[in-house]
């Protein structure tokens, strides 16, 4: 019991609520390995990436936000919130982490 | 009717034009496409843009997703066909994919060569063929060292070209003595090989390679008289073979090429093939003119009105290397009968070379100045008997008949068979044609419709003109849509704006009908700013929509740090503004501490957590932002003027502090940068700005117009005005009419072209009632504008931007 308790309290991590993010832009959430672009779409869905671009490492949460993609400020790779890909002819992912909202409260999920 | 079932193999430039030819008279075709390369069919020409950083991948594709959906293609990407079953009519792909066909097409194109010396299959060699290689020479780029490419034709040199301006070493190695030997004569060899070199790149001719050296990835080249060079990258592009194989193991006629008839049909009478695998007449092709002729022929037998034959025709060369001009058509070796009529000016570095037989003009060689080119490309076509103008055929078109050395007049003279688009094979009289029975008022429209300088782009110029020529006042300059989101090009973008009173991005997007939901990271800036500029004080500013600089007002570096200038007005600083910079950058540990090329102090390195800190610090030494990151007023450079200098006529310093405390906070439509120099000999660089300012003894010269980045033009002059405060209102009044029409990033002298030097000079300069006008709504704008972003921050604004939103490490938390 223990165990399991112990375990979802690190799965599932309380980093804010969604009235810290503005709508179509990120906020960035850190821990101890790397730093995550915490993203707010238009229509309050919220994902969450790894902040390193595919393509040369680019804060993605300094991007535009735009339907379910951030463009990188870089060098404009087109990446999907969804799932970290790279849009169009351009190969490669970031890191992307589960998300779940409560209410207004955000849980990411880093072990995953 | 069941439609007949197509299949190409190969997705190349060839059959991608061959299937837009086959869909505006058929519809009979249910068309499956395989392709070795992971993509949609692109413009392989264009790579070398892409390298060089001038193009983007997306600016090149031919067809992009929705082509192939809404022709019902299907398209197996990465899907190398391996096999021909002749008798089942089949092909089947090493994926293990089978489609059977009623007609195949073989687009195999051709396979870059590769030199099979030791060590050439090491990790760092690279053909130059497709995306795949660009991007595996922008890694290397990225990383640094010496690339070193063999082949010094047109391949090796745009290559060069592009890697140096990547930032690498670069080295040619040719075998031949001179560059591009087939389609430069010596002379123009030469004069090709000084200017790349003017530009760092290192050429050595007669330079054969030995071998590769290097244990797991490239590290030297070898040449044959021992001599080693360092190398991080080897590109080979010493020639091309056409892709045979699956032809050949399908037991078609193969020679060099897949032989075909002049119907483009193989030795298999329901096989055809198209492209630089065709062979026809003993001959194989290496340019897209020949093979996009191929397609038309291909297209016509496929549909069934077989009204085509292929016939052969010389292509001229140009090499696509940014300010290098040169053109080549034809034969130029020495043979019987030949004559040559050459023209050299050693001052401006140009050479032109016609080569007549029997009074007729056979080859031409061009390098510095190419305008003359389809002239003469035109009496070699037509073979038209040159003897009455002998005397003046080296001298170009301008100075046959008197003309005027106009461009319009230029092509005004071409005749209607003079080929306009080399790539494409179009004619004057096609485009006119065109224009006028269509009614096209585009370059995109044109584009469009005749695909005239649609490949590699190097006639738009000749274009465009004709377009003025045919249709004067009626041509519309602003053609294409202002991203994939709309149809609408930025001017009527702008005009409906104003004209239905739209007020924020959503009520433009839903009001105008944009295609996406929520535009792309290229319209929303743009509708940004043009919602700033024409609701000043009721517009609120769309953090969300401006690029990362603007919203953080600082420029974004390359490893996530960030750049903060701080405004020196005019140039001017003191010891206590040097104190606290040098403060800040002691106290935040800033790595580096530049003076810029616009007359002020730059601190790089800045972590975006520390940026409100240092501006509070800067802010309490009295200093604003400098706003280096913005599309909007970046600097006056000012020079010394009466102050101290011996031929200063003006206090050209406090004028430009006085411009600059007038405009500063001001958004434009790009970056707007002035100068104000004290006297014509120009210390302040005001005659390659914006909108700069020379004073005479007499008063002040105001001129604009000028850029000096990507592009380097003089300016051109407004008018001349006696006062200081005429000075200011005029300059006022001309960067609000800039605001209110130019196109987002539209400089300032691209605007300036597009609507007319003329024309802005009775607007804002003839008529004083407009010039005032214009100046108070400038001023009425900056009384919202004049808040420094950074002081607003510092203060608590958008403080998200700055903070992370959580920290999930207890270590790291007390840290922060
Ligand atoms: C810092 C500076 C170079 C320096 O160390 O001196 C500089 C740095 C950059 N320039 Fe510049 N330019 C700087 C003076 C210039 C000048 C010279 C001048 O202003 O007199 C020019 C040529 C004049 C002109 O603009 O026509 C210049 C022409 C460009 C261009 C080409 C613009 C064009 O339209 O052709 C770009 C690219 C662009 O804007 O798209 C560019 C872009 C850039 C960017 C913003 C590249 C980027 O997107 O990151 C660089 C930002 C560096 C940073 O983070 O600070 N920079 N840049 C200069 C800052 C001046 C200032 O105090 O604000
Ligand atoms: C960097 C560069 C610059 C150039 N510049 C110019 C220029 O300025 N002007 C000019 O006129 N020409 C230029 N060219 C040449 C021009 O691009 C080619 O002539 C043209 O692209 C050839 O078209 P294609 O359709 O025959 O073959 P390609 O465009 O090469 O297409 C062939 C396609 O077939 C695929 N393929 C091959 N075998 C198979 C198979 N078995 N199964 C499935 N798919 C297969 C390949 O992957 C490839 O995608 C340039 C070429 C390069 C590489
Ligand atoms: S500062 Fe300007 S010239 Fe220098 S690398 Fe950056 S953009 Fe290029
Ligand atoms: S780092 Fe993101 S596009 Fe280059």
């Amino acid at each position: 019991m223990n165990v399991a308790l112990a375990e979802t309290d690190l799965t599932w991590r309380h980093v804010g609520t969604i009235d810290d993010i503005p709508r179509q832009g990120a906020r960035c959430v850190k821990n101890a390995e790397m730093t995550i672009a915490v993203f707010r779409t238009s229509d309050d869905r919220v994902f969450a990436l790894e902040d390193k671009c595919p393509h040369k490492a680019g804060p993605l949460s300094n991007g535009i936000v735009h339907g379910g993609c951030v463009t990188c400020p870089l060098h404009n790779w087109v990446i999907s919130l969804e799932d970290g890909t790279a849009q169009g002819a351009d190969e490669g992912a970031t890191a992307s982490f589960p998300v779940r909202l409560e209410g207004r409260d955000i849980y990411l999920n880093l072990s995953a | 009717m069941t439609k007949q079932r197509l299949v190409i193999i190969g997705n190349g430039m060839a059959p991608g034009r061959m299937l837009e030819h086959l869909f505006e008279t058929s519809t009979d075709y249910d068309v499956t496409i395989f392709n070795a390369e992971p993509r949609v069919n692109y413009d392989r020409i264009m790579l070398s843009p892409v390298l060089s950083g001038e193009k983007t991948y997306e600016d090149i594709i031919i067809h992009g997703d929705a082509w192939y959906e809404d022709h019902g293609i299907t398209l197996h990407r990465g899907e190398k066909v391996t096999h021909i079953d002749r008798e089942a009519k089949t092909v089947t792909s090493e994926g293990g994919i089978t489609a059977p066909y009623d007609k195949l097409v073989i687009a195999t194109g051709s396979n870059p060569f590769i030199i099979p010396c030791p060590g050439h299959d090491l990790p760092g060699v690279l053909a130059y063929r497709d995306l795949n290689d660009v991007d595996g020479m922008l890694a290397a780029a990225e990383k640094g060292g010496r690339a070193v490419v063999i082949g010094g034709g047109l391949l090796g040199l745009e290559a060069a070209a592009g890697l140096k301006m990547r930032g690498m070493d670069v080295t040619v190695l040719h075998l031949m003595p001179t560059l591009m030997e087939r389609q430069l004569d010596p002379a123009a060899g030469y004069l090709l090989q000084k200017e790349l070199e003017a530009r760092g790149i290192d050429i050595r001719c007669g330079a054969n390679t030995k071998a590769i050296h290097g244990k797991d990835a490239v590290e030297a080249i070898e040449l044959d008289d021992g001599t080693m060079i360092d190398a991080t990258l080897v590109v080979m592009a010493v020639g091309i073979r056409p892709n045979v194989a699956v032809a050949q193991e399908a037991g078609l006629t193969v020679n060099r090429g897949i032989v075909a008839d002049a119907s483009l049909r193989t030795s298999d009478p329901d096989i055809f093939t198209v492209g630089e695998c065709a062979e026809v007449d003993g001959r194989v092709y290496g340019l897209v003119a020949p093979l996009y002729q191929m397609a038309r022929v291909a297209a016509s037998h496929l549909c069934g009105t077989c009204d085509k034959e292929f016939m052969h025709s010389e292509t001229p060369t140009k090499l696509k290397v940014t300010g290098v001009n040169l053109y080549s058509v034809g034969e130029f070796g020495d043979g019987p009968g030949m004559e040559d009529v050459v023209l050299r000016d050693a001052a401006k570095g140009t050479y032109r070379r016609v080569i007549l037989r029997d009074n007729k003009v056979i080859g031409a060689v061009l390098y510095g100045d190419t305008a003359d080119g389809a002239w003469y490309n035109e009496m070699l076509k037509s073979g038209q008997d040159v003897s009455e103008m002998r005397e003046t055929l080296i001298f170009g078109q301008n100075y046959q008949g008197g003309g005027a050395v106009n461009p319009l007049a230029a092509v005004a003279n071409l005749a209607d068979d003079a080929e306009i688009c080399g790539c494409n094979g179009i004619c004057k009289g096609d485009i006119v044609n065109a224009i006028t029975a269509k009614g096209l008022t585009s370059l995109g429209d044109v584009r469009a419709h005749t695909k005239a300088s649609a490949s590699c782009g190097t006639c738009t110029g000749l274009v465009e003109n004709l377009m003025a020529l045919t249709l004067g006042d009626a041509m519309s300059k602003a053609p294409e849509g202002m991203c994939g989101c709309t149809t609408l090009g930025h001017g009527d973008v702008r005009r409906l704006i104003k004209a239905k009173g739209l007020k924020s991005i959503p009520a433009i997007m839903q009001e105008l009908e944009w295609t996406t939901a929520e535009g792309c990271a290229k319209c929303r800036p743009a509708l940004n700013y043009y919602l700033v500029a024409d609701w000043p004080g009721e517009y609120k500013d769309d953090q969300q929509s401006r690029f990362i600089n603007e919203r953080v007002h600082a420029n974004i570096q390359k490893d996530g740090t960030y750049s903060v200038v701080p405004r020196m007005f005019g140039g001017m600083t003191t010891p206590d503004e040097l104190r606290a910079i040098a403060d800040v950058a002691d106290k935040y540990d800033i790595p580096s501490v530049k003076v810029t090329g616009g007359q002020r102090i730059d601190l790089l390195g800045v972590k975006k957590e520390d940026l409100i800190p240092v501006w509070a610090d800067l802010n309490k030494a009295g200093m604003i932002s400098g706003a280096a990151y913005s599309k909007g007023l970046r600097t006056v450079k000012t020079c010394v003027g009466t102050d101290w200098c011996r031929f200063g006529t003006q206090d050209s310093t406090g004028l430009g502090i006085k411009l600059e405390k007038y405009l500063w906070g001001s958004w434009a439509p790009a970056k707007l940068k002035l100068a104000v120099t004290g006297c014509p000999r120009n210390c302040a660089e005001a005659t390659c700005k914006d909108i700069g300012v020379i004073c005479v003894d007499s008063g002040y010269e105001i001129v604009y117009g000028g850029a000096a980045g990507l592009h380097i033009q003089g300016t051109t002059m407004l008018g001349k005005v006696a006062t200081e405060e005429e000075v200011i209102e005029t300059i006022g009044a001309l960067t609000q009419y800039y605001r209110e029409t130019g196109f987002y990033l539209e400089r300032i002298y691209k605007w300036a072209d597009r609507i007319g030097y003329d024309h802005i000079r009775d607007v804002i300069f003839d008529d004083l009632d407009a010039r005032k006008a214009f100046a108070d709504r400038f001023a009425y704008s900056q009384t919202f504008a004049q808040i420094d972003p950074w002081a607003e921050r510092v203060a608590g604004a958008e403080s998200h931007e700055f903070k992370p939103m959580a920290v999930l490490d207890a270590a790291l938390e007390a840290a922060e």
